[in-house]
């Protein structure tokens, strides 16, 4: 049976961390196992388990920063930037949603970890742009911290950087401080019917080339935008392209007026408004399109240049089947494809290769992720760099070893 | 400033390493002629001069790998600069390496419009990027002061900020890949025209490193469409604490401004006496607040920006009618260095960042310091994001002046950090402030950046006596001192 470590206190995370580099046990570092599905099963004998470091410790909403354990519900994070009208503008997405678990069960730490984000990405940025400084315990079982808790600061390495995305490899967060916005106003999405592939295109270069601040664009094609949860989007029965606007009220209605006519010569034009717009992105953010009868899929996320998306989504289908839909604006494709034992891994990356990117394989079984590299693989001397940044932090391989790159 | 001791073998190997230099850039590239290396002993922090052994200045990446591995092989170490307009000492050159200039850098690859980005080399302008961009509506958004001669490639190394970090964030947030030479010469594609970074983001770590992890050669930026309009508002207010509550107000009101910038009345009158922008005389401290975006929607917000303001107790208020006026109530905040240095034969500027809310208790006690200095300070500030610019008054002629207003600075400095800032909030920490390190960090933070120095630099050729005040060998940081017992088994429940 697995032993679980489950510290209350920093001190404490750093003896555990000490006490594991001393046995020389790795450890399996964790907020709620919310995205253990995410990246490649760790080999480690040990649970280091930080759920007791929870809680909002510091929030002052003039000035835009929030400090908490990194194990502190989103729940309670949202809820609690809620009641003073602000919100995490990178508005990351919810992977309960895709792995069909408790909805809500991820935690502030592990949507830094992943440097989770949403379609609002395009606008500001994923987590790691929020990111603004941490306390944490390295895998050498040593106390430090980066970053600060102002919005501007540039006092000696930003290893905030290295820290989101880096799933738990370099060193254990005890607290993080992040940047928060206000919420919109008002938010609206303009939707556009029916588009083949080179006028949603069209229509969206127009869109997110212009001064209108789309805080969202997407592209649905007809099977996919069949499964939406929103009446105007499944009832189309075709493609359904969207772009969301945000901002105060008179700026809102002003962009959407432009923003229609933009779109009018592609096709027809329909309008959310905001309880159907929410729950529009939010199935866009939690690539909800592939769960429920889709949950047997294995999904990809697939991140290009934002144009070579539709050459991209085509090859994927014409050469494995499955479905695509565009997170547009960010250049992103969510790919569910039948389970394989390999995932379709080697052929998707062959599809990106001449267009730069890459492609994360986001949920498939355990023995899968073990088998096939997950996260893209990188050519040699940047391998060897990031083999040599962990190093840096974990000398002796001892956090969630294996979890990124197999053997490191 | 102490620097880290010149390697003499170094120094007298120079005419061999001017010949390999000059076998790798031919021509003009390669500068030994100690008049001319003059023009590159310093950068715009001036107190430091230091002759460079050489300058190199390379036009191709392929170039900047040769000489980069030539040094890695050679042991000569590389200082990199930009345009030189660095603030805290980073291409303060060594008397023992070669300062490697990226000024010839300079061209602009690639616009892609449909993925709103632009491929540039490192030495293009700030302004320049931006230049390139403007016939079609679109600009790119961080703006340093100096963006007219600085270097996008020294933003990077920087992460240079500028009046609309607040709402467009930092260069940070604005860069989406870059080619890089590491020091060994191997040449490195981080990031690109896609959103996301893959793997560790290693484009992040190296923005903001200010020279000390590898050379860059390309970039590429996020370019933006320019806002349909934008107005701004002058907000006067009897004290700086009523101006800075009046910032927290406009933000808990849900309203990110384009630009927040306040000045206190030292500043306000150096720079009125300047330039003449029509700013009140009879204010302690005056916010300059604009709004960009459509027409419509910069007007709703500039009303309630005024209202909150009312409500905050501003004793003035101007909202600007046309472009010109708009210009005016910029050009004094953009003055305001040269307006000081009109009225104080020199000036140190300052540059830290602070939580807004304790601005009140900043500036008290730095009016309690500039008593017990006796020189004087004026203040403009970043008010938005909380990045202060004390301007201490000196006169270097007098004796004693320039250490006093050093001590000064380096107490300002202290006291963010003490109220919870930061050391830097857009120049970096360079040679400048190097020694301060030590009051933010503890030696195991430093020494946890310096192990990242060591898997990009390991034998610390790259910009070495920069940022980090002691120069840890990467072998004594590599060290592990746990083993088995010599650790308490930790009491911590089980399950």
């Amino acid at each position: 049976m697995t032993e679980i470590l489950k510290p209350d206190t920093a001190d404490q995370v750093l003896d555990a961390v000490k006490w594991a580099v001393s046995e020389a046990t790795p450890l399996d570092v964790r907020g709620t196992g919310s995205k253990a599905g995410f990246g490649r099963p760790v080999q480690a004998g040990r649970v280091l388990d930080l759920s007791n470091l929870a809680g909002i410790t510091d929030y002052d909403p003039g000035e835009l920063v929030l400090t908490a354990g990194p194990a502190t519900p989103m729940t309670e994070i949202e809820q609690a930037l809620a009641e003073t009208n602000q919100e995490l503008a990178f508005e990351p997405m919810d992977m309960s949603v895709l792995y069909g678990t408790d909805a809500g069960a991820g935690t502030l730490g592990g949507v830094i970890a992943a440097n989770l984000s949403g379609p609002r990405r395009i606008k500001t940025g994923a987590a790691r742009d929020h990111f603004l400084g941490f306390q944490a315990v390295s895998g050498r079982g040593e106390v430090f911290k980066s970053g600060g808790k102002v919005m501007k600061n540039v006092t000696g390495f930003d290893l905030s950087k290295l820290m989101a995305g880096s799933f738990g490899t370099l060193a254990v967060m005890t607290q993080v401080s992040v940047k928060v916005l206000p919420r919109p106003e008002k938010t609206r999405t303009i939707l556009l019917m029916g588009a083949d592939d080179t006028h949603a295109v069209a229509a969206l270069c127009d869109a997110l080339g212009s001064s209108h601040e789309v805080a969202g664009a997407a592209h649905l094609p007809a099977s996919v935008a069949a499964r939406s949860a929103v009446g105007y989007v499944s009832g189309a029965g075709t493609s359904v392209t969207a772009v969301r606007v945000e901002g105060p009220g008179p700026s809102v209605e002003h962009r959407c007026n432009s923003l229609r006519d933009l779109f009018a010569p592609f096709g027809a034009v329909e309008e959310l408004h905001s309880h159907n717009s929410a729950a529009f992105w939010r199935e866009v953010r939690d690539a909800a399109p592939f769960t429920g009868d889709w949950q047997d899929h294995q999904v990809w996320r697939v991140s290009v240049s934002p144009t070579a998306g539709p050459t991209v989504g085509q090859h994927l289908r014409a050469r494995l089947g499955g479905e695509v839909y565009y997170d547009w604006g960010g250049g992103l494709i969510w790919f569910a494809l039948d389970a394989r034992s390999d995932a379709g891994a080697a052929d998707i990356r062959r599809v990106i290769r001449d267009c730069g990117g890459h492609a994360t394989l986001v949920r498939a079984a355990a023995d899968v992720r073990q088998a096939a590299p997950v996260f893209q693989p990188q050519p040699g001397p940047l391998a060897d760099l990031s083999k040599r940044v962990k190093e840096a932090f974990d000398p002796e391989g001892i956090l969630n070893p294996g979890r990124m790159t197999a053997g490191v | 400033m102490l620097m880290p001791k010149p390697d003499q073998g170094v120094i007298d190997r120079r005419a061999e390493i001017i010949a390999a230099m000059r076998a790798i850039v031919p021509g003009e590239g390669v500068i030994a002629d100690d008049a001319m290396l003059k023009a590159f002993e310093c950068d715009g922090l001036m107190a430091y001069r230091q002759l460079p052994l050489i300058v190199v200045l390379p036009e191709t990446t392929a170039q900047v790998s040769e000489i980069l591995k030539y040094c890695h092989d050679n042991g000569v170490k590389i200082v990199p600069r930009g345009a030189g307009t660095g603030l805290s000492g980073g291409a303060l050159p060594l008397a023992d390496a070669i300062t490697l200039g990226l000024s010839k850098f300079n061209r602009v690859l690639d616009i892609d419009y449909a993925n709103r980005c632009a491929v540039v080399q490192p030495g293009v302008t700030n302004l320049g990027v931006t230049k390139a961009v403007e016939g079609d509506g679109f600009y790119y958004a961080p703006d340093p002061s100096s963006q007219i001669a600085c270097s996008i490639g020294g933003n990077i190394a920087e992460n240079s900020g500028g009046v609309h970090c607040l709402k467009y964030g930092l260069t940070t947030n604005n860069v989406l890949g870059v080619e890089m030479v590491l020091m060994d010469g191997t040449v490195l594609r981080l990031g690109g025209k896609h959103l996301d970074p893959g793997g560790y983001d290693l484009l992040g770590v190296l923005t903001g490193s200010e020279g000390l992890l590898g050379v860059i050669t390309e970039v590429t930026v996020r370019i933006l469409k320019k806002p349909e309009t934008a107005r701004a508002v002058l907000l006067g207010f009897n004290s700086s604490e009523e101006g800075g509550d009046c910032v927290a107000a406009i933000i808990n009101a849900g309203i990110i401004p384009g630009g927040i910038e306040m000045m206190d009345k030292p500043a306000i009158h150096a720079t009125e006496e300047f330039v003449h922008a029509g700013y009140p005389m009879d204010v302690e401290a005056l916010l300059i607040v604009e709004l960009d975006g459509p027409k419509v929607e910069v007007d709703y917000l500039i009303e309630r920006v005024g209202e909150i303001a009312t409500g905050q107790g501003a004793i003035y208020s101007r909202i600007s009618e046309s472009e010109e006026e708009r210009a005016a109530f910029w050009s004094g905040r953009k003055n305001a260095f040269p307006a000081v240095g009109r009225i104080s034969p020199d000036y140190l500027c300052m540059d830290g960042t602070i939580p807004r809310k304790k601005l009140g208790l900043v500036l008290q006690r730095m009016t309690e310091m500039s008593d017990k200095y006796g020189l004087r300070v004026a203040n403009v500030f970043h008010a938005g994001d909380g990045n202060l610019h004390p301007l201490i008054m000196f006169d270097a002629n007098q004796p004693g002046e320039l250490d006093r207003a050093e001590e000064f600075g380096a107490d300002i400095l202290k006291l963010c950090v003490e109220v919870g800032g930061v050391l830097s909030g857009e120049h970096g920490i360079g040679v400048e402030k190097r020694d301060l390190m030590g009051e933010m960090f503890t030696e195991d933070d430093l020494k946890q950046q310096q192990r990242v120095k060591c898997a990009f630099d390991p034998d610390h050729h790259l910009n070495p006596g920069k940022v980090y005040p002691t120069l840890h060998r990467c072998a004594e940081l590599g060290r592990m001192h746990i083993s088995r017992g010599q650790v308490p088994f930790p009491d911590i429940p089980r399950f």
